[in-house]
């Protein structure tokens, strides 16, 4: 869970311990050049490799967030690296560390309080009734035990302390 | 073979309540043994929870599964994140027993257990396994005579050594369940690229996110077709509310109807459009909605 204080070293420490497997990599590029994100975005994924147990500073790089983990890479790698894996590590050590975007900071409020990351509202709950559907799902939404379950586990988790961990520095834009 | 009980998710109960419908109707019409999964929550989402803290996403997603145990019923998801989730915490947690003490620890606190004895389904591989395309062609009381894209989107495929579906380079088995309907899956450059949805990419990055979609939607209106077909809402979401956003941004726009599978299943079972709820898309086309209703 979120730790206090840690230094930069400790970091790169636990960068290491987690992203051991990219040490195979030989930067040949065929990750980069599989990735459909890399096509129309700034993301490098051979450069994330290559840094991913050497510097504390591709925890604060948004590239880390635009991959949208569709398994290319992983599944071309000649050196079956589980790139995807070495992504949501590095993105799971930053959010430990307070890095996060504003809207990941909301979907997980969401979660939080309604066990969706996209909760029911009004227009869909009368199409739904337009549809013969029940106007909540059968989800948590209709059983307060069960969220209440959601909750426990969340806590039990810690992940209230991901959220509150933020810096407050964090503005918000909507999320979709 | 076990029974199902179906996963809904957030993204089909909370904004495209259509698909829900259509795979009810559907399931039932074809006499699947499915009910529905009461109390489940958000699968976790894999892109964002599984980013931000793995021992919950776990929990999460574990708590859902022991829903269906309960039961002694495999879970039927219809959504490629759902898919990815569950299956994946599934295989984990039967696998490696320190995240299982670690995951149940933490179920004990509701009184639950995961004990790891049901399967995780997807429609898409369920459907073409269990039934084929044979049987379901059996069951088709309206013939659509269509040209569609076929979106089989990332997760359901990859990755590959865990989904076990073949190749995930030129898959065939979502095209031959579009193509016992009577459709045309025509094919279109970049087929299996990804819409740029996920990963927790839209939710943030929302601009970014869209290039994507919008590559892969201007290779698919030039391969001239009637509709695009998906196996997730996620990917519904990127296509079809994406498609208005990008008309936002860019002034381009594609007017293609987008459609889940359940949707285009309903409506070869005989199904009207607006029953399946294709008409409660943002892109609404009246000529394709026209086209199946006149047959053609
Ligand atoms: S494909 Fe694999 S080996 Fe090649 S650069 Fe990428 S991670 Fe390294
Ligand atoms: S998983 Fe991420 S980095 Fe790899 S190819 Fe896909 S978008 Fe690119």
């Amino acid at each position: 869970m979120p730790e206090t204080i840690t230094t930069d070293a400790e970091i790169l420490e636990r960068m290491k311990a987690a992203c051991k497997d990219t040490l195979k990599c030989m930067q040949c590029g065929v990750c980069s050049g599989s990735c459909p994100s890399g096509r129309h975005t700034a993301l490098n994924i051979r450069r994330i490799v290559r840094k991913a147990t050497r510097t504390t500073d591709i925890l604060k790089d948004e590239q880390l967030w635009m991959c949208t983990t569709c398994y290319n890479c992983q599944e071309r790698c000649p050196r079956d690296i589980d790139i995807v894996d070495v992504v949501f590590k590095l993105r799971a050590i930053a959010v430990h560390e307070g890095i996060m975007l504003p809207e990941h900071v909301k979907v997980s409020e969401l979660l939080l309080e309604y066990g969706h990351a996209v909760p029911i509202d009004e227009d869909r709950r009368k199409q739904r009734a337009e549809l013969g559907l029940d106007e909540l799902p059968q989800t948590v939404h209709s059983h307060p035990n069960d969220l209440d379950e959601v909750k426990a586990l969340l806590e039990s988790c810690g992940f209230d302390r991901i959220r509150d961990n933020r810096n407050e520095s964090v503005s918000g834009k909507e999320t979709g | 073979m076990k029974g199902l009980s179906l996963f809904l998710g957030c993204v089909i109960p909370n904004r495209y309540p259509g698909i829900e419908m259509a795979t009810k109707l559907c399931l039932a019409k074809m006499d699947i043994d499915c009910v529905e999964l009461k109390g489940a929550s958000c699968c976790p989402a894999p892109g964002l929870f599984r980013s931000f803290d793995k021992a919950s996403w776990l929990a999460l997603a574990a708590r859902n599964i022991v829903l269906s145990e309960e039961m002694d019923r495999d879970i039927l998801t219809i959504c490629n994140g759902c898919f990815s989730t569950l299956a994946d915490a599934n295989s984990i947690l039967k696998n490696d027993t320190i995240l299982r003490e670690q995951t149940n620890g933490h179920l004990a606190k509701t009184g639950r257990e995961f004990k790891g004895n049901i399967d995780i389904r997807h429609i898409i591989e369920y459907l073409y396994t269990e039934m084929g395309p044979d049987e379901i062609r059996n069951h088709v009381e309206r013939p659509l005579n269509i040209r569609v894209a076929v979106h089989y989107g990332c997760h359901l495929l990859k990755p590959s050594r865990e989904r076990g579906l073949g190749s995930f380079e030129r898959p065939e088995f979502f095209d031959e369940l579009v193509e016992c309907l009577g459709a045309t899956s025509v094919n279109y450059p970049d087929k299996n690229e990804c819409c740029g949805a996920g990963g927790g990419v839209r939710s943030a990055l929302k601009e970014d996110s869209l290039k994507l979609a919008k590559h892969k939607l201007s290779r698919i209106k030039d391969a001239g077709i009637d509709c695009i077909v998906n196996a997730c809402p996620f990917c519904h979401m990127q296509f079809d509310t994406g498609q208005e956003e990008i008309r936002q941004i860019t002034g381009i726009e594609y007017n293609i109807p987008i459609l889940h599978y359940t949707q285009l299943l309903g409506l070869a079972l005989g199904f009207s459009p607006r029953m399946l709820g294709i008409n409660l898309n943002v892109i609404t086309d009246n000529q394709f909605i026209e086209k199946i209703e006149n047959g053609q």
